[in-house]
């Protein structure tokens, strides 16, 4: 079994070919650094229970 | 006109005739080339516009024409601002290539418009991606307190050229902290206004659901001198919220008595350096604020800030990570290439959450007019320090010094970052007001400010020049 180490650096490789986006093999682990923070994060925010009818604020209004 | 002479000041000076602008304009350049060399905040110096706008505020004078609230007032702006005949940088390589700028942001339109003299543009972090004030292309601006220190960023020329008496006001943007960062390891006075308060009309984006314009200065009433002079409807924003102009100038000297002031607790008193707490404390004792409140969720605001930006961000440089991804700053180019491939489920999540936060946070303001926290874990760290332990954790700097500041510009609160003077270095608290209410907290800070409690300390390097 691949570990999620690898599966990561398989999907930003996918990913950045999907969207055209050029990445020298160097940047990869500092790529994969910042991803890795970012889904922590999004993981934290999408944990938290919403109703299917909450509304997102896309352009925010104080 | 020394160095340290306020805004409100030399613009009083200039109007009884005791100064021309001309010679306030003259004696800031003549400060610029003395050191800049040193701080590195401007990367570029409007010399022949400033003399010229100086000269006709005094044909102006000479005629009896009234002068304006700012008149004779040098000022510059982050290099993000468009600046007429000037390509707007934001801090990259890449946008060195632009065509000059054709016209002038709003907001600078508004301070000349007021008598202010534009002297230059400002360095900052790269596309405003950046706490630390570090440019790989233009060099590291220069804390005037230290000047082995960051001065903070993004708007790090921003904090630099007002903290080391080369203009008494400078223009910033914050999007997750970007003037109260510099605010607090510069020791100063910074005001980011409520979310779609002051126009972004020219001027380059970084994430358009957080992008904030606002002043830097050495007082308060300096804040709200050029505060007050930017408010109002601008057809050329259409994100600007439609809201008359609501002067605070009027209500600055109101004092505290009657507002109700908490400190935020919980999530804003975890992972700070002692004099970070220490600096709040001694702010809540002089406001006799003893109530704790605390902020709901205040972390997930702030990974959702984060998750925002990084995929908000990426969107706005897509096209040229394709093709120029060679000339960003590394570290720059590293994030925004994972924002680009961040999953969008959860970005939508992020917005999401931010309405439920949005309304929670509005419930602790029927209860309390502002909330003080932190600006800054930390006060200034060297240039070039990659981390810092929180918490007994040794983390990345760049993007944890914005912790405190990002889950309130998350849903666009109006903030005055106000310095406190600890030795060695300053360190900055924010006061924190409901929406719209950039009044009060200007209030606030006033008295702070007039009871020596708030103070925007001068380097010992150049105290007496």
């Amino acid at each position: 079994m691949e570990s999620s180490d690898e599966t990561l650096g398989q999907y930003i490789e996918a990913a950045a070919k999907a969207l055209e986006l050029p990445i020298e093999p160097e940047w990869l682990p500092a790529i994969k650094a910042n991803l890795e923070v970012t889904l922590r994060l999004g993981k934290e925010v999408a944990s938290f229970p919403l109703p299917d009818e909450a509304e997102p604020a896309f352009v925010f209004e104080a | 006109m020394h160095a340290w002479g306020t805004a409100s000041e030399i613009a009083e000076a200039v109007r009884r005739g005791a100064t021309s602008a001309h010679a306030v304009a003259e004696a800031a350049l003549a400060r610029i080339a003395e050191r800049d060399g040193v701080l590195n905040s401007f990367t570029a110096v409007t010399r022949d516009r400033a003399l010229a706008r100086a000269r006709a505020i005094d044909a102006a004078r000479a005629r009896g024409e009234p002068l304006g609230a700012l008149a004779g007032v040098p000022f510059a702006v982050k290099n993000l601002f468009d600046v007429a005949g000037l390509a707007t940088l934001a801090g990259s390589k890449i946008n060195r290539e632009h065509a000059p700028a054709k016209g002038d942001a709003t907001l600078i339109t508004r301070l000349e418009a007021a008598g202010a003299v534009l002297v230059g543009a400002l360095n900052m972090g790269e596309y405003a991606y950046d706490f630390t004030g570090e440019n790989v292309h233009d060099g590291p601006s220069r804390n005037p307190h230290d000047t082995g220190r960051m001065t903070g960023g993004s708007s790090g020329g921003s904090g630099g050229a007002v903290a080391g008496g080369l203009v008494p006001i400078s223009l910033g943007s914050d999007t997750n902290g970007s003037i109260r960062v510099p605010s607090s390891f510069c020791g100063l006075f910074g005001l980011k206004p409520t979310y779609g308060r002051l126009s972004r009309a020219r001027t380059f984006p970084f994430v358009a659901s957080l992008d904030h314009l606002g002043p830097l200065a050495r007082s308060t009433r300096d804040l709200a001198l050029a505060y007050d002079a930017m408010q109002g409807h601008d057809a050329d924003d259409p994100v600007r919220a439609r809201r008359p102009a609501e002067p605070t100038l009027p209500s600055l000297e109101h004092g505290i008595e009657g507002l109700r002031v908490a400190v935020a607790g919980g999530y804003f008193r975890r992972g700070a350096f002692p004099e970070a707490l220490q600096a709040v404390d001694r702010i809540a004792k002089a406001l006799g604020a003893t109530r704790v409140v605390e902020l709901p969720e205040a972390a997930r605001a702030r990974a959702a800030a984060y998750v925002i930006t990084a995929t908000e961000g990426a969107a706005l440089h897509l096209d040229r990570l394709r093709a120029r991804a060679n000339d960003f700053d590394p570290a720059v180019r590293d994030r925004l290439i994972a924002g680009a491939i961040a999953p969008a489920s959860l970005v939508v999540k992020a917005h999401k959450f931010r309405r439920w936060y949005r309304d929670e946070v509005a419930k602790l303001f029927d209860s309390v007019d502002a909330i003080l926290a932190p600006a800054t874990p930390c006060t200034a760290p060297k240039l070039g320090q990659q981390t810092l332990v929180l918490d007994g954790v040794e983390l990345p700097l760049r993007p944890n010094v914005g912790i405190y500041t990002q889950p309130i510009s998350f849903i666009g609160l109006p903030v005055v970052a106000v310095p406190v003077p600890l030795t060695p270095l300053p360190i900055g608290v924010q006061v924190i007001a409901a929406p719209w209410r950039e009044d009060v907290a200007l209030r606030i800070a006033h008295a702070l400010e007039a009871g020596g409690v708030a103070v925007a300390p001068r380097p010992q390097q150049w105290e007496k020049a």
